[in-house]
């Protein structure tokens, strides 16, 4: 497979903290990308990295098949990138940071007005575009800016923390967007994102940072199967008996009682379903409810590293 | 030509971002005619000033017109600590265009800005009694785009090293304010005491103000070739200077 993003054991010191610490990272062509890990994990220093904003201190990086310290021209010619902190003048107008952008990057005079057009059109801005963009709310910015980084039509884009302080309404327009994005334009995206549910909507693959050290990285739904533990919730109207004889279950690997609900910990919960059910009934317990659920990406997470994500906020 | 193309949009924004803050433009005219007509006339009155046809409120008119483009060229490169903080440098850092063209961009924009202010100036010469022509029209104009490049270079030197707006006042008394009392612009260098007078020829404005009024009012301390040579190669080593600058410290501007 063709690898358009490439790491190499690549390192990120400031003075005594090391922010990255020997990443190898492959990314795919043509995917979504997604670097997930709590803040301060070293994403935007290793996004920083790729986009030539910051020389790795060791290791080395190939972004579209260009050495980041070798030839950051042709790196920055190949990519485009949306900041984490907003990267905006508010007293340009949409339109003009768009033209701004298409010729910083080269975008031949003759297409840039059709270019403009199309961004605009895809971005939805409508008459906002020619008003100072200090009038712009939060996703409108962040609309303006994904559309800018994509005027020059990038082989890469860098999405920064994409939907950090939006609201749920407008981060799943953006999720909407960046997907639709993928799937109509020929561009890969390398996201960082410390939302498990948007690396779990968006990325075909993701690879989890934590204090400057990729600890996985597949696609969401193997990370997830990898764990082996569906939980099985049931509500019985004999819980004591029934806690009493399932725990000499052999495929149960934990149960516990919260209320009137019971816990099984199970591997591959879809196949136990009827057969607890089965055997409840064999006992003459009554079933009220059974519910499947498969771990998310937070579990996954959890599991690697002992604590959740959020918990370094 | 894409370097041209970089230098060419960075001095479109510079441009814009001038002419979008109308009160800046205001003042950038207000101030300097309240130095004219009120100070002007204030201390005009009270001393005898017979060297210039027009009086003292003559004299200082070239170094009013020094004074203005000092503080719009400085303050605009400073600005760079504005788009570092607010991020927008970071937009224009990551572009395929090299730093030298970035810096020469925003200085000949600032320029620019600096120019259009220089020219209302010197059409308002009537104001203080000054004669002008188009002869002297033009050469002024040479003369306060060189000034104004060199000064512009200078404030996005400073601004590479300032990480914040807070060294504004420190920039304000120990870098801006001595070169315009010491430029000559509100006195005669000539007759000084030992100690001012090295200070006033240290100082690369004092060149500027007297080549404008060698070439406005026809009366200099120096030749008119000497403080051009001075200015010129102020406005190139600036510019130099700053773009290797840009070029070292790119990833910590960033």
């Amino acid at each position: 497979m063709e690898h358009i993003i490439e790491t190499h054991d690549i390192v990120k010191r400031f003075d005594d903290f090391t922010a990255v610490n020997g990443v190898n990272l492959k990314v795919p062509k043509s995917s979504v990308y997604g670097v997930l890990g709590p803040n301060g994990a070293g994403k935007t220093t290793l996004i920083s990295m790729l986009c030539t904003i910051l020389h790795p201190t060791s290791g080395w990086a190939r972004v579209n098949g260009y050495d980041v310290v070798k030839n950051p021209k042709e790196v920055r010619e190949s990519i485009g990138i949306v900041f984490q902190s907003r990267a905006l003048d508010d007293i340009l107008t949409g339109r003009e940071h768009l033209e701004m952008h298409a010729s910083l990057y080269g975008v031949p005079k003759d297409v840039r007005e059709s270019r403009i057009t199309e961004i605009l059109d895809l971005i939805a801005l409508g008459k906002k575009a020619e008003e100072f963009v200090k009038t712009y709310s939060g996703g409108m910015k962040r609309r303006l800016e994904i559309g800018r980084g994509l005027i020059h039509h990038p082989k890469v884009l860098f999405l920064d923390e994409p939907t950090l302080g939006l609201d749920p309404q407008t981060r799943e327009s953006i999720w909407e967007y960046i997907n639709e994005l993928n799937k109509n334009q020929d561009v890969t995206v390398l996201m960082t994102t410390h939302y498990m549910e948007e690396a779990d909507q968006l990325c075909d693959e993701v690879a989890i940072i934590n204090q400057g050290k990729i600890i996985t990285a597949d696609s969401p739904k193997n990370l997830k199967r990898e764990l082996k533990a569906d939980t099985i919730t049931i509500i019985v109207d004999k819980p004591e008996l029934f806690m009493e004889e399932a725990e000499k279950l052999e495929f149960v690997r934990d149960i516990f009682r919260t209320d009137s609900e019971i816990k099984l910990m199970v591997e591959r919960g879809d196949y136990l379903v009827p057969e607890i059910v089965n055997f409840a009934n064999h006992l003459n317990i009554f079933v009220n409810s059974v519910e499947l659920e498969h771990p998310n990406l937070e579990d996954v997470f959890l599991k690697y590293t002992g604590r959740t994500i959020q918990g370094e906020e | 030509m894409a370097e041209l193309e970089g230098i060419y949009t960075i001095w479109l924004r510079e441009n814009k971002r001038f002419l979008r803050y109308r009160s800046r433009i205001l003042t950038s005219v207000v101030t300097p005619l309240l130095w004219l007509l009120i100070f002007g006339t204030g201390l005009g009155s009270a001393i005898r000033f017979g060297n210039t046809p027009g009086g003292y409120q003559a004299f200082i008119f070239p170094g009013i017109i020094c004074q203005t483009i000092l503080f719009t060229s400085v303050f605009s490169g400073l600005s760079v600590i504005q788009d570092r903080q607010f991020g927008f440098l970071k937009e224009i850092m990551v572009a395929p265009i090299s730093r030298p063209s970035i810096v020469l961009g925003k200085a000949i924009g600032i320029s620019t800005t600096a120019l259009v202010q220089g020219v209302v100036l010197l059409l308002l010469s009537f104001v203080v009694n000054v004669k002008m022509d188009i002869a002297i029209l033009l050469a002024s104009i040479v003369v306060i785009i060189i000034i104004s490049l060199g000064l512009s270079g200078m404030g996005l030197l400073i601004a590479s090293f300032t990480d914040s707006m807070e060294g504004f006042n420190l920039i304000m008394s120990f870098i801006v304010m001595p070169i315009f009392l010491l430029s000559g612009a509100l006195f005669p260098v000539t007759g000084l005491p030992t100690w001012l007078q090295a200070a006033v020829y240290l100082d690369p404005l004092t060149y500027g103000v007297d080549a404008l009024r060698a070439i406005i009012l026809h009366s200099s301390v120096l030749p008119l070739y000497l403080d051009l040579a001075v200015i010129a190669s102020f406005a190139v080593a600036m510019v130099l200077i700053s773009a290797l600058i840009f070029s070292k410290k790119e990833q910590s501007l960033m």
